[in-house]
Parts: structure tokens; C-alpha cells; sequence
């Protein structure tokens, strides 16, 4: 189980910007998100970045148990 | 050395203000001051979402990264996050070295990494509904001009 985040236009299209999702991998997640096609297919955009209890990750590799995972569109800057 | 994210609007004259005092061995303050704009009345309000905690580590890491470069005393970034309207203060940053040039260039430095590397999700609500503001050509070109060597 995950706290998973999305921010910018993620949310917009999932529209939730928290929700605790079951999973030991961020592949594992990603499947759970799965579910919200439109969802699934902007998670896996260009420029999408997620970090893992605020630290950016590369793949798709396992989480803790009550890790907060963010999912960030580009960043827009300031 | 510290970076503010706060949603209340903030008074830039009075950061300026209280970062110059009890700069006896300094010489030299930069400072820049940010502001939302209407866009000829396209913008109503500017959204600006953060990740606290993930953001403002970012930013202080870029600071750290001018500091190191330019040699500053000391430096001042103050961001809002949240709902801004066009004339406030969106960013205010402040930087302190010992002569003038290191401090205008940190200013700049700072600035231009600010605008195309922190950590935020800018969306403009106006009349034509809301859109996702992207870091421009403009940006990106502007962070480039030190990272040349």
C-alpha cells in the first residue's frame, strides 16, 4: 500500500490528487492505476517523472509499504 | 540561506528591507522581484501547485549550486504557491557577495533556473477557462547560457 500524489495536469485527468493504492512496485501501481486508461496513458507520457517519499526515481522498482509516490507532469517552472 | 513556499501574498520592500540589515562586511545586495501578469486580461488568476517537501529541497539545491559558483554570503528565495492575482509578488529572490557582480549575476543565475527547473505546476484561469503553463523556448534557452563552458 502506497500513498500515491499527482500533481498538475495529472490530476486534472484522474480527477483525485491523493489516494492510497495497493502495491509493492511501482509496476505494481502503475497497473492498480490501470484501471483509468486515460489515466495509465498520461502517467506513461514524455516528461513524467515520479519520485518515491520525494526523491526522483528511475523504473519501475519496489516500494515500501506507506511510501508516498508522486507522479509529476513537466514541471512548469516558477 | 533559506527558501520560503507560503500561500499568503508577501511585501517585497519589506524582504528587501530586513535582508540588507546587519551587513556590515557585505558591499553588495541583488535582488529580483517576480510578478504575476494579466496577460491583456487572459489571465485571471495564476494557479501555482508545489510539492512540499520535494520543491523547496529542489530549490534550495540550485541556490546551494549559485552560492557555491558566485562565492554569495548569503541568499533569499520566497515563492507563492497557490491562488495569485495578476500584480502581486510571485517570487522574490535576494542574493548578498562581497562586490556587486557576483551578487547581479547569482540574481540572474538563480532566476533562470527558477523559471525552468523548480518544481511547480503553473495554471492560468481567464476568461478562455484554464490551461497548463509549460517553461517557454525563451526559458530554456536562458538556463542555458551557464551551463556553456
Amino acid at each position: 500500500m502506497a500513498r500515491v500524489l499527482l500533481f498538475g495536469r495529472l490530476a486534472d485527468i484522474a480527477g483525485w490528487r491523493e489516494r492510497e493504492v495497493e502495491g509493492a512496485s511501482l509496476a505494481d501501481i502503475r497497473a492498480a492505476l490501470g484501471a483509468d486508461a486515460m489515466l495509465a496513458e498520461a502517467l506513461i507520457g514524455k516528461g513524467v517523472q515520479v519520485a518515491v517519499d520525494k526523491v526522483i526515481v528511475r523504473g519501475d522498482g519496489p516500494v515500501a509499504a506507506g511510501s508516498e509516490v508522486a507522479f509529476m507532469p513537466p514541471m512548469s517552472g516558477g | 540561506m533559506s527558501v520560503i513556499l507560503q500561500t499568503a501574498p508577501f511585501e517585497p520592500g519589506a524582504l528587501l528591507t530586513a535582508f540588507s540589515a546587519g551587513r556590515a562586511e557585505t558591499g553588495a545586495v541583488a535582488s529580483f522581484t517576480g510578478l504575476a501578469r494579466a496577460e491583456q486580461g487572459g489571465t485571471d488568476i495564476l494557479e501555482l501547485e508545489a510539492y512540499p517537501g520535494l520543491t523547496d529541497a529542489e530549490i534550495a539545491r540550485i541556490a546551494q549550486g549559485a552560492a557555491q559558483r558566485f562565492g554569495l554570503q548569503d541568499w533569499l528565495v520566497v515563492h507563492r504557491v497557490g491562488r495569485i492575482a495578476p500584480g502581486e509578488a510571485i517570487v522574490f529572490v535576494a542574493t548578498a557577495s562581497t562586490h556587486r557582480r557576483e551578487a547581479f549575476e547569482a540574481c540572474d543565475y538563480l532566476m533562470d533556473y527558477l523559471k525552468s527547473r523548480a518544481p511547480f505546476w503553473k495554471k492560468s484561469h481567464g476568461p478562455d477557462g484554464a490551461r497548463w503553463i509549460e517553461p517557454t523556448d525563451r526559458d530554456r534557452t536562458d538556463v542555458e547560457r551557464w551551463e556553456r563552458p
